[in-house]
This record gives structure tokens, C-alpha cells and sequence, in this order.
């Protein structure tokens, strides 16, 4: 499957099983768990190379999460996977006590995260895991933007010692990046260089921001794009670079406008560089069941609503 | 005839000078939890002092050793007491238990100080955490084997049912739970606030094995315990210790709802001194 422009189309999660498959070749000591939903987060891809790797517990997301923070204190470098929705909505005292406080090394896989869960609804749709885990001290939270992105931060969560909260999504999106791609914990991808406003994505949202520059490269726009799927820690240096050379700023995310990127990205503005800025995002309120990108729609994440933002915050900017 | 029957004035000993620990502690923090603390210093005695725990003070890390995860987090003076008394510790560092930079905090925190395996405080994580130990072991061929002390009360806690399942299921017979049913918990009396009988048939029916000892304070009695604990394969134990919450202050004894939470005053300590002996 691909794009009209000819891009591969893929799921993030579908980096899960994969990557996990080369961590373990690699010789590092991962030990995956999932909690019935392997087929979804695609863990269970591990047993078939290493079927002393991957276990489930079954519906347990709590006994799951803190079976991975006895594994971690036993010298493991363990993996629990579920739904967002679950992990952190399920199990909060579980990773806040058993994982963050001790700064265990635990790395969780949350897949099908936002709204882009579609039909589901609102039960399944996690618009305020980032706001749980960024208030984590001691959590890096990661939202890849595509396949390879997600390989990478994958690779780089089991590589790198400390926990990590990555979140992957469920609907098959462009494949962005190659294998050159140089994905680093914390550090800002600019997508596109621009001068007169600056866009701040992450996940679903950075390829519909891709579209949104488009757009607004036709009516003389200049904009910058700037993929931030680290929310925390957050590259700083890029949001006030932002700021300072651009003026404004629209950030775009599947989450709860109080709480994830845009809040990170709000706070780091007005403590170092306040500058107009519009937040693209879920209004406080709660998901709805229908087609994915019906509902994206309906929530006005698309490229039209980051346009409107755009032209809200160039208003403002110029006022 | 238990085969430590010979140590038992010794851990005996061991066993009030603990006590003495935990009131004194629990005096001078004027917090803590002296009663759940208290309940379980035979069963702390016994892992520690009579030969069931492979461990080694000095080397706290040590890879192979056997692993006591306190899951009823809260009682915090038994641990902190019989870590000293172990010499993973100074006991001059007791005093300072709830101080600001003490090394002792007020609910267990992983490695603060060094021989407290879990972070906990919120109930119910313990058992899973040992199964997570115990997949590890497995893993890794080690024979090392967890202890996990869990409140009575801390069993109203969903979670714990949750780890019970998937210990019997993965058949870790390297964990071995100590249920210490001193019969209160926070808000008084846990048969008026969460039955929790038939307790042997839950654990059995889950798929442990069942060892209830008859005196959770009898030194004997859990050592045996420990030892048919051992002896089983392809199931997880656990052992069912009734105990009294307070035990060895007759105040706390006679109430034991007022004595979950708070510290001694000063006579009161005196008298709780006195009984002890130690």
C-alpha cells in the first residue's frame, strides 16, 4: 500500500515485533510481556525467534507492570505492551511506584494511542497518556511519527539505560524517513525550514502537517516543521530557536490540549521565549466511535485545522 | 522436633531487640506503623536469622541471593530493625527513621537504604513484582528464590489476584508468599470491612500450595513452614501466619485499630520497653 505520492503506508506499531527481534539478536536482555493484546501490539512476534522472551499474563495490565519492574530489578531489560488507553489509564500506581520512583529500566510499548483508534471510541481512545507520563520524574516519552521513527526510538528505548514510554498508533500512515534518518531521545527533527511560522508535530500529526505546509506554501506561507516525538525531554533549544526566527508557533498532537506536546511546548514559551502561539489538538473533551479519519475530522485534526491555526497565530503574530 | 529448635533463644533474642527497635523508632518519628510492624517480627526473625534467606549483608547486590520484598510497604520499622540487626545498617541510623535525609523514609523505597528490594507503600504490587523476579530466575537458571510478606488487609487489593493467577500459571516454585492475617487493617477490623474467609481456600483454589501454621509467632513453627515451603515443586506457596497486631504491647494488643498508624508517647514507650525486655 502507498500514498498518492508514492510513499510506503505502515502502522507504528508495526515496528514492535521487528525491533524487538533485532534487540534480542543483538544480544541485549529483553524480556517482552503483553497482557492479551499481543496481536495488536505485535509482541508476540519475539516467541517465534525467542520463545523464552515473550510471555503473556493475560487481561492483567497491573500484575504485568510490576512483573516487568521485578524483571528490571533482576538485571532484565523488560518490554510491556497494551494499549495506551491502559497503560498509563490502568496501571498509573504501578509504573509511578514500581518503575519511575526506583528509575527502573522498564520500556513501555503503548499502541493504538489517540483518537486514530476509530471505531472503538472514546473507551479506547487515549487523549491524556502523555499528561500521566511526561508528570513522571524520570520517564521519556516518545511519539514516533512513523514506521521508522518508531524502529528507532524503539532500538533506542531497549538500548539506552532508564524508562520509556513510547507511544504507536493503529492506522496504517505515510512512512516518512529512510534508514538514514538519524533519530536521537530528546532531539527535534526540522522537516521543513520556514520563516514566518513554525509547526511543532508529533505522531499522526506530523505527516498531516506535511500537508498543511503544502497548502500554505501555495498562498506564500513560509513555514517550519519541526517532528518533536520526544515530548519529554524536550528539545528546548528547538522550540526557542523556533520562536526567536520564526514568531509563532502551532503545535499539533493527538492528545488533550492540557497535558502533552502542546503544554510541554506552551510552558518552554513562556519561561524562555513568549511568542504567539495556537494549540491544534483535542479540546478538553472526550473521543467518539466512528472511522478514523472521520473522527480525526470531527476533532479538527487535519491539515485544514492546522491551516486555520496558521493563519490564526500569523494574525496574532502580526497584530 | 524442628531442626532449629537448638537456635530458637537465640532468634528469640534476636526477635526483642527488634521490638524495641520498632517502638523506639515509631516513638521518635511519632509516625509510622507499629502494629503491622510488630505482627510480623517472627516471620522477618525466621527469614532472616533462621537460615531460610540466602543472603549477605555485605554484598547486597549479590546477584544469587534469595530476595525479601516487603509488599505491606507501610511497615517499614521491621524492615529498617531487622536489616540492622542483619548489618546491612548501622542501628545508630534507626533514630533517624522519617527524618528529612534520613536513609530510612517513612514507606519502603527500592535500595534507600541498601537490602529493601521494592519501592512500595501502594498495596497490592509486591507478589508481582516477585513474579517478575521469578521469571528472571527462570530465565536465567538461577536457583535463588523470592519471600514476599503481605498484609491481610493489603489482600482486599485486586492486584494481588491478579499475581496469584499468573504465579500458579507460570508454576514459579521459587516464590513463597507469607500472608501475615493479623485481622485489622487501617480502618479496624478487616472481617467488618472486607471478608476475607475462606482465606486457605482462595489460595487454593488459585492453585497454590497452602501451608497455615497455627502461631505466626511461633519461631518453630515458621521455620518448618519454610522448610515444607521449599521442599514443593511446580507450585508457589504460601503461608497463612495469624498473628497479633501489636504483638508483645499490651496496649497495642488490646487495641489494635488505634496502633496501625501512629507513634508511642513517651510513658508510652517506657511501659512498651518494659514489656519487651529486651
Amino acid at each position: 500500500m502507498t500514498t498518492d505520492a508514492g510513499l510506503r503506508m505502515a502502522a507504528t506499531r508495526e515496528a514492535y515485533g521487528p525491533t524487538l527481534i533485532k534487540l534480542a539478536e543483538a544480544g541485549y536482555d529483553i524480556v517482552a510481556l503483553d497482557a492479551d493484546l499481543s496481536a495488536s501490539t505485535g509482541g508476540k512476534k519475539l516467541a517465534e525467534k525467542f520463545p523464552d522472551r515473550w510471555y503473556t499474563v493475560g487481561a492483567a495490565e497491573a500484575n504485568m507492570i510490576s512483573m516487568a519492574a521485578g524483571l528490571a530489578a533482576a538485571g532484565k531489560t523488560p518490554f510491556a505492551a497494551s494499549f495506551a488507553v491502559f497503560l498509563p489509564g490502568h496501571c498509573f500506581d504501578q509504573i509511578r511506584m514500581g518503575i519511575a520512583q526506583p528509575n527502573l529500566n522498564v520500556k513501555l510499548l503503548a499502541s493504538h494511542g489517540g483518537l486514530s483508534v476509530g471505531e472503538d471510541g472514546a473507551s479506547a481512545q487515549a487523549i491524556e497518556d502523555l499528561a500521566m507520563m511526561t508528570a513522571l520524574p524520570g520517564f521519556s516519552v516518545v511519539v514516533p511519527a512513523d514506521l521508522v521513527e518508531a524502529e528507532k526510538a524503539i532500538w533506542a528505548a531497549g538500548t539506552t539505560d532508564g524508562p520509556f514510554y513510547l507511544r504507536v498508533g493503529r492506522p496504517k500512515l505515510p512512512v516518512l524517513y529512510d534508514e538514514s534518518y538519524e533519530f536521537a531521545v530528546g532531539r527535534a527533527d526540522v522537516r521543513r525550514e520556514g520563516s514566518d511560522a513554525t509547526v511543532i508535530a508529533c505522531g499522526l500529526l506530523v505527516h498531516v502537517a506535511d500537508q498543511a505546509a503544502e497548502i500554505l506554501a501555495a498562498e506564500g506561507v513560509s513555514l517550519r516543521l519541526i517532528n518533536m516525538a520526544t515530548i519529554k525531554p524536550l528539545d528546548e533549544a528547538a522550540v526557542v530557536a523556533a520562536a526567536r526566527e520564526t514568531g509563532a508557533i502551532v503545535t499539533a498532537e493527538e492528545h488533550n490540549v492540557i497535558g502533552g506536546l502542546g503544554s510541554a511546548v506552551a510552558r518552554c514559551l513562556a519561561l524562555q521565549a513568549p511568542v504567539p502561539m495556537e494549540q491544534v489538538g483535542v479540546q478538553d473533551r472526550f473521543g467518539a466511535s466512528g472511522k478514523w479519519q472521520a473522527v480525526l475530522e470531527r476533532y479538527g485534526l487535519t491539515a485544514d485545522g492546522i491551516v486555520q491555526a496558521v493563519r490564526r497565530v500569523l494574525a496574532r503574530k502580526t497584530a | 522436633m524442628t531442626s532449629i529448635a537448638p537456635a530458637i533463644p537465640a532468634l528469640q533474642a534476636v526477635a526483642r531487640r527488634i521490638r524495641r527497635h520498632i517502638v523506639e523508632m515509631t516513638h521518635a518519628a511519632q509516625s509510622g506503623h507499629p502494629g503491622g510492624s510488630l505482627s510480623a517480627v517472627e516471620i522477618l526473625t525466621t527469614l532472616y536469622f533462621g537460615d531460610v534467606l540466602r543472603h549477605d549483608p555485605l554484598r547486597p547486590d549479590w546477584p544469587e541471593r534469595d530476595r525479601f520484598v516487603m509488599s505491606k510497604g507501610h511497615a517499614t520499622p521491621v524492615v529498617y530493625a531487622t536489616l540492622a540487626e542483619s548489618g546491612y545498617i548501622s542501628a545508630d541510623l534507626l533514630p533517624t527513621f522519617r527524618q528529612l535525609d534520613s536513609p530510612l523514609p517513612g514507606h519502603v523505597v527500592r535500595n534507600q537504604p541498601p537490602g529493601v528490594e521494592m519501592s512500595g507503600g501502594a498495596l497490592g504490587m509486591g507478589l508481582s513484582f516477585c513474579n517478575g523476579l521469578a521469571l528472571a530466575a527462570r530465565i536465567d537458571g538461577r536457583s535463588n528464590r523470592s519471600y514476599c510478606l503481605l498484609g491481610d488487609g493489603e489482600l482486599n487489593e485486586g492486584q494481588n489476584w491478579e499475581a496469584a493467577m499468573a504465579a500458579a500459571h507460570f508454576e514459579f516454585d521459587q516464590l513463597t508468599a507469607i500472608v501475615d492475617r493479623n485481622g485489622f487493617q487501617n480502618d479496624g477490623r478487616g472481617d467488618d470491612i472486607m471478608r476475607l474467609e475462606p482465606l486457605i481456600d482462595k489460595w487454593s483454589a488459585f492453585g497454590w500450595y497452602v501451608i497455615a501454621v497455627d502461631d505466626g509467632h511461633d519461631l518453630a513453627q515458621l521455620a518448618d513452614a519454610f522448610a515444607e515451603a521449599r521442599q514443593i515443586r511446580g507450585r508457589p506457596q504460601v503461608i497463612i501466619a495469624p498473628t497479633v497486631k501489636g504483638k508483645g504491647v499490651s496496649y497495642m494488643e488490646a487495641d489494635p485499630a488505634s496502633w496501625h498508624g501512629k507513634g508511642p508517647s513517651d510513658e508510652q514507650l517506657q511501659q512498651a520497653l518494659e514489656e519487651i525486655g529486651a
